[in-house]
């Protein structure tokens, strides 16, 4: 039935499959590419307006990078009428209990949070996951707390949040990831100020 | 064998989940829930159908020495083209399943349909059985996830109708394996009696 097993035989027979499974997927990908960016511009906006007080602008064409400590984090700064009324930061932590977590922390202008956002993480269903806004009132009380008064740290290491049963690890990942969220806001916070000091 | 038989022993004869225990790693580690259990199923039937009608066309043509390598090739453009798909239409979906897409490319049921009926058969059979094997692949990995969202998280399909926790070793690998077990047994007492 199969052709003979020849060298030649062989050679053709993987390569024109190879270049044809090739071209296929260089097509499919050109096709989706824009849906798939369009996809994840949608999950970032989304996760925006859930999180920082009502804006008219565009925080993602807004945004700006940060560095704190070597890492990078990108912040979307929310304007109503050209005022910031709030800062969206994109912070990450990699102490998870299955790895990487990335939040939106929205933060107001006074420097409460405003709400918080998971946009991906491989904690465990059931336990872990319920810091997903919505699953569990574990991110319900950052609402409204300054961390200038409100000390990050789940109650087991002498903080102020209540860590998710059966859960540690991934409620002090989950901090860890709003302290670093809170840095990057600080810094935003003193170069505006720093701005509108040469401005006058 | 006549066409209804190809499309029918996927999902109970030779079911490849409960019968010939093929593919346990999606099996086990996508099951958290009813929703995922059936879009990992619908995942794999997609490539299990593609792939089948491909590879039985191709088959006359490749020599028996390279038929595994290109076998893999044509699985594993299905495998990426779902995966550019999934990622621009159920972005959501993509996210619950994530690694485990990338890895129907090795599911040895896939693999094992190539070998052992596509390789040899007709393109519209194995296009039937492509689709029966999925859909029995898919109707044990809902039921897989239904069992343990029901005793795990107490809910099912999503909707919760108890509040409060499930029993929450059901939701963890150590559940997988438990209710994978029972499932088994029930599943081969019925075929038993049917027979």
């Amino acid at each position: 039935m199969a052709r003979e097993s020849t060298l030649k035989n062989m050679v053709l027979t993987l390569a024109s499959i190879t270049l044809l499974a090739s071209t296929l997927l260089g097509g499919v990908y050109v096709l989706t590419k824009s849906p798939i960016d369009a996809a994840k511009v949608a999950k970032i906006n989304s996760a925006i307006s859930k999180v920082v007080p009502e804006f008219d602008n565009d925080p993602s064409s807004d945004k700006f990078i940060k560095e704190l400590n070597g890492k990078k984090y990108t912040v979307y700064p929310a304007k109503r009428m050209d005022d910031i009324v709030g800062y969206a930061v994109e912070s990450f932590t990699t102490g998870g209990f299955g790895g990487r977590i990335v939040l939106m922390v929205g933060f107001n202008a006074d420097g409460t949070i405003n709400n918080t956002s998971v946009l991906s993480h491989t904690e465990t269903p059931g336990l872990g996951d319920k810091m997903v806004e919505g699953k569990s009132d574990f991110s319900v009380q950052f609402q409204g707390k300054s961390p200038e008064n409100y000390k990050l740290l789940v109650k087991k290491d002498g903080g102020d949040v209540d860590a998710i049963t059966a859960s540690t690890i991934t409620s002090r990942a989950f901090c860890d990831a709003v302290t670093a969220a809170w840095e990057v806001y600080k810094l935003c916070v003193d170069q505006n100020i720093k701005k509108e000091g040469q401005d006058e | 064998m006549s066409k209804l038989s190809i499309l029918t022993k996927g999902i109970l004869k030779e079911n490849p989940v409960f019968v010939l225990l093929l593919g346990m790693c999606p099996t086990l580690g996508t099951t958290t829930s009813a929703i995922n259990g059936l879009g990992m199923g619908l995942a794999t039937t997609f490539v299990l159908m593609l792939s089948n009608v491909v590879i039985s066309a191709i088959a006359g043509y490749v020599p028996a020495k390279v038929r595994i390598p290109s076998f893999i090739v044509v699985i594993a453009s299905f495998v990426t083209i779902l995966q550019f798909v999934m990622q621009a239409y159920t972005p959501g979906l993509y996210e619950t399943l994530g690694l485990f897409i990338p890895l129907i490319v090795v599911n040895c049921i896939v693999l094992g349909r190539a070998e052992a009926f596509a390789s040899k058969n007709s393109v519209y059979d194995s296009f039937l059985d492509g689709v029966g094997i999925g859909l029995g692949f898919t109707a044990a990995l809902t039921v897989l996830g239904l069992v343990r969202e029901l005793l795990g998280s107490a809910s099912a399909f999503g909707i919760k109708f108890i509040n409060g926790d499930g029993i929450l070793v059901f939701i963890l690998a150590p559940g997988a394996f438990i209710a994978l077990g029972y499932l088994l047994v029930l599943f081969n007492k019925l075929k038993t009696k049917i027979k």
